[in-house]
């Protein structure tokens, strides 16, 4: 039987902490829950429900910060800042369905404990270049707050990037600020067709070296592109690379000219206008297109843009039947694998050795991901580092303990 | 300012340490006497100096761990540096500590044109980056003013912006990887070509970590393709209010530009007067404001920008139809410290950053304390990102006025805080704003900083004396004041 905490304040998510840091109580902390299954699986005698620490507190658009309780459901927070023509430009993906669930769910707190961000974040960086500051009570049982509600600050370490990423398992948040910017006034998609992989990243490095500002740029093999819902994508019948131009309407117009002029002699080219180029970004940010069927194992792998190709190659060579998506030129390598025990984790850690990276086992059973590391493993000294910090936030291990690694659940007092 | 007392058996071991040294690093590369060790007595923070123990050069990654480790065994304390240009002490040495010059790493490793980065050693300038992969129509973004001399790993340790931080971010945002040396020794690597490295992100918390944490020998930075046009608008207005209202309503209009530069009246005459850079005399405040990217969408959005200048009430407005002309209304913006140092024997650069809407209430708050201290204040303000750089006019060698430029520039730092901004938007703390640290911070926030510097340097041998006000022992931190059985269940909503 778990028994579920849902504080409504500060002060009682602290009592809640308090206890269970008393009592030697691990905690395991949500908000929707629409990422449960992201990470390691964590189970406790009690919960810490977060989702009713919400609302937005303070949003001025021409500060450029929002500021919001953890708990505030993203798309409340991306529909407010929409109507005063704003954005959080690191692109927040919904993965809801990815795990069979439901989509335009999930809170800004998992956003942050999962450093979510999408095809924009090669130009405009992740969730973690976008938290300015934050109060929290921390695994002692004790109300800190770090960084600001100002978009430039260097006081006292940058501990919201620490937060990014941490999978609540240094802190429950309590009240964050965030950075917006604005949106652009007008997007364009340009589509080269039937790329092999290896030329398409060449495709991609091109146009992000060229000075025309890129936003977004994926490549979508044949068989995963017939899955698009976009007209121009999916009865293409060919592989699809999509390049993204966003910013002001002149603007748009003209370096999409320049560029296909420059792109022209790579393939075939198409445009894709706003809302088609919308649907399309989205299913690319979401990994619609992989998500069935269901029972595949996802992998998300982060490794230099250039070396997406040859390291596909090189896993094709053992697993023909993989199917991929890149995003963010090429650095952002999404695989679909059928379902094994193993979940391939030596195969696809391995051939990164050879060009740096990593790789997170995004989408599998519980039993799988509590057996295969979901994060990839670091040399020992990183590690005991990283453990230390843990402990320096958490030393009795209450707050989501083993989700990002296991040994997390023995790091102990 | 108070740096922790000399440890008086640190100095006595001196000899020895000097000897342990030279078994690691050839006899040059380590400074023993008096006047050679005069060159490392201070920074950019000229009021505070101090000479070091001991000085080392390294110029491998393996020296800096042997370096690091016989520090760490010996309780020796260490001070990194790059170029010395911090302006907040951070580089400031300690009596009994060893002050390591981080000079010697200036090779600039790899260009990887195709993953967009560059590998550079940490003694690498800041435009020496940009000069390495500029042929190609590259550069590195971060632009802090002392670009010509400051060095890359100094940019990590301080997370340093400049005044196209806005658009492009700072430092934190801009590199992928750095290689790290823990006090123990141990070499570590955080990041690398890709992005968003697994567990925590170390290396987003070793960025701004002013040298506390490690230290770094290698940096990895993302390169950006140059955008194909730059131009300027050059706007006065009659009162900073007008200025700051142009600013408002230029974001608010969904314009993000590459900088967004303002002066006030005293900043403007004393670049004026230094580089004849054409600035208007007769305003109260002056905006330069510059647009990238393509020639359409420059000319575009210098003409909107130009629009609400004029509505906010610019009694002048130049747009840069040359290049030449577009550096020429920089060069008064980047020659402004110099040039204020031309009309005053000794200034103080302060750094806050404030919620923008709050300039007018600031300024006005800062002639009243400019007149209750009776020293002259000159204002250069990032605009756009809200960060202000007050810069205090005074004489050293009048005697006390040191001291009162110091609580003048405490108290503009406190007003920065109290309207709901920042002590420092992109100097850092070091010695200078560590004593008001608690303006900002509670004790549990300064407590819980302290326990992560713990995690990387348990003895704080790495830097000791900056950035916290008060050095609490690592194993005092960690306690831990368990109450089982008498916390009571809480009673908040279950189910």
């Amino acid at each position: 039987m778990t028994d579920t905490f849902i504080p409504t304040t500060a002060q009682e998510t602290l009592d809640a902490i308090g206890w269970a840091v008393a009592e030697a109580k691990p905690l395991r902390l949500f908000g929707h829950n629409s990422k449960a299954r992201l990470g390691r699986p964590v189970q406790t005698a009690y919960n810490l429900d977060l989702s009713r620490l919400q609302g937005v507190v303070e949003y001025e658009p021409a500060e450029l910060v929002l500021t919001a309780r953890p708990g505030t459901p993203m798309a409340d927070i991306e529909a407010l800042v929409a109507g005063q023509g704003q954005m959080l430009a690191f692109e927040p993906p919904d993965f809801g369905p990815l795990w069979g669930g439901a989509a335009n769910r999930g809170t800004l707190g998992g956003a942050i404990g999962a450093n979510l961000a999408g095809p924009r974040r090669f130009k405009a960086g992740a969730m973690r270049d976008h938290l300015l500051g934050f109060s929290c009570v921390t695994g002692r049982a004790e109300i800190i707050k770090a960084g600001a509600k100002v978009v430039k600050n260097v006081t006292g370490y940058d501990l919201p990037k620490l937060v990014c990423g941490a999978y609540g398992t240094l802190a429950a948040l309590t009240e964050v600020s965030i950075k917006v910017l604005p949106a652009p006034e007008k997007t364009r998609t340009i589509l080269i067709y039937g790329l092999s992989d290896e030329a398409a990243i060449k495709a991609m490095a091109e146009a992000a070296a060229s000075p025309h500002e890129v936003s977004g740029l994926a490549h979508l093999p044949q068989t995963v592109a017939a899955r698009s819902g976009v007209r121009h994508v999916g009865d293409a019948n060919a592989a699809v690379t999509l390049i993204r131009l966003e910013g002001t309407d002149i603007s748009v117009k003209a370096r999409c000219t320049a560029l296909r002029e420059q792109l022209g002699r790579h393939g075939a080219l198409e445009e894709l206008h706003s809302l088609n180029s919308a649907w399309a970004w989205r299913e690319i940010r979401d990994v619609s297109l992989l998500v069935q069927p269901l029972d595949r194992q996802l992998w998300r792998i982060s490794l230099p843009p250039m070396q997406g190709a040859a390291y596909l190659a090189a896993i094709r060579a053992a697993l023909p039947m993989a199917e991929a998506l890149y995003d963010w030129a090429g650095g952002l390598l999404w695989l679909a694998l059928p379902a094994v025990e193993h979940a391939h984790a030596d195969l696809l850690r391995g051939a990164l050795a050879a060009c740096g990276g990593h790789a997170t086992l995004f989408r599998a059973p519980d039993s799988v991901r509590a057996a295969i590391p979901v994060f990839q493993p670091q040399p020992e000294a990183l590690a005991a580092l990283s453990r230390r910090v843990k402990q320096s936030f958490d030393p009795g291990n209450i707050l989501n303990p083993g989700r990002m690694e296991p040994r997390q659940m023995e790091a102990g007092v | 300012m108070l740096m922790p007392p000399p440890d008086a058996a640190i100095l006595e071991q001196r000899n020895g340490l000097i000897e342990d040294l030279r078994r690691i690093l050839p006899h040059e590369a380590v400074i023993v006497d008096e006047r050679s060790l005069k060159a490392f007595e201070c920074d950019g923070l000229t009021a505070y100096r101090q000479v070091p123990m001991v000085a080392v050069l390294p110029s491998n990654t393996q020296q800096v761990s042997a370096i690091l480790a016989l520090c760490h065994s010996r309780g020796v304390n260490v001070v990194p540096r790059g170029a010395g240009t911090s302006l907040s002490g951070g580089a400031l040495p300690l009596a009994d500590g060893v002050l390591m010059g981080m000079g010697k790493f200036n090779r600039v490793l790899d260009i990887d044109w195709d993953n967009r980065c560059a590998v550079v050693q940490p003694g690498v300038t800041n435009l020496g980056i940009t000069r390495a992969v500029e042929h190609r129509g590259f550069y590195y973004a971060p632009d802090p003013s002392s670009q010509i001399a400051c060095t890359i790993g100094g940019n990590v340790a301080e997370n340093s912006g400049g005044v196209h931080c806005l658009k492009y971010g700072l430092t934190t945002n801009n590199i992928l990887g750095v290689e790290l040396v823990l006090i123990t020794g141990e070499i570590i690597r955080l990041g690398g070509r890709h992005l968003d490295a697994e567990g925590y992100d170390l290396l987003g918390l070793v960025c701004g970590s002013e040298g506390l944490l490690g230290v770094i020998t290698e940096v990895t930075v993302r390169i950006l393709p140059k955008p194909t046009t730059q131009r300027a608008l050059l706007a006065g207005f009659p009162s900073s209010e007008a200025a700051g209202d142009c600013v408002a309503r230029t974001i608010a209009a969904g314009i993000i530009p590459g900088g967004m530069e303002m002066m006030d009246r005293p900043a403007i005459h004393a670049a004026e007067d230094f580089v004849q850079a054409g600035y208007p005399r007769d305003v109260e405040a002056l905006l330069v404001i510059e647009l990238d990217g393509p020639p359409a969408e420059v000319d575009d959005l210098l003409h909107r920008v130009n629009a609400i200048a004029n509505a906010c009430g610019a009694v002048s407005c130049r747009v840069s139809e040359s290049e030449e002309e577009r550096l020429r209304f920089w060069a008064g913006r980047k020659a402004a410290f110099p040039a204020v140092g031309r009309i005053s024997p000794d200034y103080l650069c302060m750094d806050g950053t404030i919620p923008r809407k709050k300039l007018p209430e600031v300024l006005t708050r800062m002639n009243q304390l400019s007149e209750k201290h009776a020293l002259r204040v000159a204002n250069v303000f990032h605009a756009g990102d809200g960060n202000l750089h007050p810069l205090i006019l005074y004489d050293a060698n009048n005697p006390g006025e040191l001291e009162r430029a110091e609580a003048f520039g405490a108290d503009i730092l406190r007003l920065c805080v109290e309207v709901g901004g920042v002590l420092t938007g992109e100097h850092g703390v070091g010695v200078e704003k560590r004593d008001l640290m608690p303006a900002m911070f509670s004790e549990a926030d300064l407590a819980q900083q302290q326990r992560v510097k713990c995690a990387f340097d348990p003895d704080h041998r790495l830097n000791p004396g900056k950035v916290f006000p008060q050095l609490h022992r690592c194993a005092e931190l960690g306690r831990m004041h368990v109450h089982k059985g008498k916390i009571a269940f809480p009673d908040i909503p279950r189910f």
